[in-house]
């Protein structure tokens, strides 16, 4: 996993697209995208793009996977065969398999899964465009789609990726910066209650620096939180 | 319910939102919205809602045709587009919509496919056209083939260095030599619909999917449906077709 | 006393537990009322609730509901009621007479297809029972249905039913709206009914909306 580069990837404080090491991308958000859908969000992180889709609670098939006293969670997280450099096959990789169940396990924390036995709640998320920070741009996309679709949730999930390049903290990884950090780490948190429900890393760090990544990581979580709830209340015109 | 309701209100020439019976609803297309692609395109009509990503790639071509580019279209029904598509491989619908949207490009020779052999019998491009459905409220083929067409209209060659791909480097668009349109007409009881919803699609007897070059040549047919078709009723529905296909044709 | 309302988010803190009491849509953690939905935000004396801006139908004792046959079982009928978990209507509570089943065909109450009015009696651990034994219940015949969000029932009914009456005499039509968010019309102005109930499902929120409705009746 570890890509070496002779380009700096910070230069006088700046990187590759000219951002400080602590700022985000150019982030968009927008909910009720998929008339289908129950609840339904796209969000974009500068040059990633995911669009996510939420069916249900709805009756959960097949019945042996019912469970009698709360709701199972499904969920799929999927790559666009356009979405990345090199085209990519459909269908699952092991990559996108891991990041399913991660992803999975990073709204479950949220969610009153007990207030609806019996039944299945479904999150899809398509990636459309991949610049880096896939899975955390997905989870965003998913926490509205739920809250959109009506879903109890004890908080929203808002999730962020920080990292370590040429010997710089930053938060919001890039594509090329993923490529060539020396630290990846994907975290999704509850804000509010400021707990954390993804965390993951990728590469080489002191443990000092992984809390003082984790700590910035909830700092700027702030800054989505407020993006996701201007999307919630600008649907309803608010 | 819903569907006798549909069927109802057809009896009196009428669709549940308004429309004529050879009306299309609201279209809208977009062109290079994914950055990643080679070329792009969102095509919305009404509230079906379908991005095509045009992407591009070295490979070998064909055998049998040695000195031509390859083309290769694939569909995916997302989850995320209806309630009933389910996660997993393309099924027979996915699939069908894949070939005949590939169908619609091919036989209308609308690439020229042998400019983009690099060396005969050894390397070709390979342009891959993929379908991404977001949201399923009827038409899905004449979605997916204009925005398909679009995209590719709009692609641009990455450069080559020395045998590697520069995908950061754009530089030709895609040899385009035609342009196709696909109109796809139901038949309902005795009457010819445009542009079904989900809804109407749900009641159709048959449908006929006719793909148009722009010198009014008729370049690809599919039939669906459960029913038979009379002779009569498939001519008036390729000519209702070829009627139609200006009101798609605009928007490229 | 009602005061303004608000549109939250989930996580979002309405109040504290000791001042207030926490009602539907919320709940209560570290002395905090915090609400669970996108909704929006009522305090009515002490109770603080959240009314959810979508979401599916979550059956309730009481709710009258309309539903729709989808299989005849022995001593019953299995009936789609527009929410996740399907509904049981037993034989005892829907037919009053003695019903000798070995010479009886049920059937011949209600079949698979019939739109039925019922009341919910029983929603215990994801099991919903139904019933008729109430004098609004009745089979539903020659209508049309259309599903709206469950939430938005009230705003389609209006203060005292204006809303509704409004629309069922401008079109000319007999309207039953069940709380899972099922409609039922059946008369003249169909069409027009159905754009009417389309209209306030999807811009239940906006001020004016009455405004909107009473024009496109009037057309």
């Amino acid at each position: 996993m570890v890509m070496k580069t002779k380009e700096k990837l910070i230069v006088k404080g700046k990187r590759l697209d000219g951002r400080k090491p602590d700022e985000l991308r150019e982030i968009e958000m927008k909910v009720g995208v998929i008339p289908n859908a129950n609840g339904s969000a796209q969000v974009r992180f500068g040059n990633t793009v995911a669009i996510a889709g939420v069916y249900g609670p709805r009756i959960a098939h097949p019945r042996h996977l019912q469970k009698h006293d709360r709701a199972i969670l499904k969920c799929r997280y999927n790559m666009a065969p356009f979405s990345v450099e090199d085209r990519a096959r459909p269908g699952p990789s092991r990559r996108s398999k891991e990041i399913t169940k991660v992803t999975r396990l990073a709204l479950e924390p949220a969610l009153f899964l007990k207030d609806y036995p019996k039944t299945a709640i479904e999150i899809y998320i398509e990636i459309l465009q991949a610049d880096g920070s896939t899975r955390v741009t997905g989870i965003n996309a998913a926490s509205l789609a739920l809250a959109d679709a009506g879903v109890p949730m004890k908080d929203l999930v808002v999730a962020l990726s920080g990292g370590k390049i040429d010997d710089t903290l930053i938060l919001d990884l890039c594509g090329k910066e993923d490529n060539y950090s020396e630290a990846d780490i994907p975290c999704a948190l509850m804000p509010r209650r400021k707990e954390i429900t993804l965390l993951q890393m990728d590469g080489r760090l002191m443990p000092e620096e992984v809390k003082t990544i984790i700590k910035n990581v909830l700092k700027a979580g702030e800054e989505v939180y407020k993006k996701q709830k201007e999307a919630l209340k600008e649907k309803y015109g608010k | 319910m819903r569907s006798d309701y549909v069927l109802k209100l057809l009896e009196s020439g009428e669709r549940v939102d308004g429309r004529k019976m050879d009306e299309f609803r609201d279209i809208k297309l977009e062109t290079g919205i994914i950055k990643r692609a080679e070329g792009s395109a969102r095509v919305k009509i009404g509230k079906t809602d379908v991005i095509v990503g045009v992407k591009m790639d070295l490979g070998e071509p064909f055998s049998d045709i040695p000195d031509m580019g390859v083309l290769r279209t694939g569909a995916e029904f997302t989850p995320i587009a209806s309630p009933d598509f389910e996660s997993g491989p393309p099924g027979e619908d996915a699939t069908e919509l894949a070939r005949v949207v590939d169908r619609g490009i091919r036989e209308s020779e609308s690439i020229d496919l042998e400019k983009l052999c690099l060396k005969e019998g050894e390397k070709v491009w390979t342009v891959f056209v993929d379908v991404h459905i977001i949201n399923h409220d009827g038409n899905l083929i004449d979605a997916s083939t204009l925005a398909a067409f679009a995209a590719l209209k709009t692609a641009k060659i990455p450069k080559l260095e020395k045998d590697k791909i520069v995908r950061d480097e754009l530089e030709k668009k895609l040899p385009i030599s035609h342009e196709p349109v696909t109109i796809t007409v139901g038949k309902i009881s005795d009457k010819f619909l445009i542009d079904l919803t989900k809804e109407e699609e749900e009641v159709l007897d048959s449908k006929l999917s006719i793909a148009i070059r722009e010198d009014g040549k008729v370049c690809a047919m599919q039939k669906s449906g459960n029913l038979s078709l009379k002779v009569e009723d498939a001519e008036k529905m390729i000519d209702l077709a070829i009627k139609k296909s200006k009101d798609i044709r605009k928007f490229l | 006393m009602e005061e303004t309302r608000e549109i939250v988010i989930p996580g979002e803190i309405l109040g504290d537990a000791k001042e207030n009491k926490s009602s539907h849509g919320t709940y209560v953690e570290d002395g905090e009322i915090i609400s669970k939905f996108l909704g929006i935000s009522k305090k009515k004396g002490d109770y603080l609730s959240v009314i959810p801006l979508s979401g599916v139908y979550v059956p309730r004792r009481e709710d009258r509901v309309i539903g729709f046959i989808t299989s005849v079982e022995k001593v019953g009928w299995v009936v789609d009621i527009n929410s996740p978990w399907e509904a049981f209507l037993s034989l005892s509570e829907a037919v009053d007479e003695f019903v000798d089943l070995k010479k009886v065909n049920i059937t011949r109450y209600f079949d698979v297809g019939d739109v039925i009015y019922a009341q919910v009696v029983d929603t215990r651990r994801g099991d919903i029972q139904l019933s008729m034994n109430t004098p609004i219940a009745r089979k539903l015949r020659n209508g049309v249905t259309v599903k709206i969000t469950p939430s938005k029932v009230p705003r389609l009914i209006g203060k005292e039913g204006s809303m509704i009456n409004s629309i069922k005499e401008k079109t000319n039509t007999i309207i039953r709206v069940g709380q899972n968010g099922v409609v039922w019309i059946s008369g003249e102005k169909i069409e027009k009914a159905i754009k009417a109930v389309k209209m306030i499902d999807e811009k239940s929120h906006i001020f004016g909306l009455t405004d909107e409705i009473s024009k496109l009746l009037s057309d």
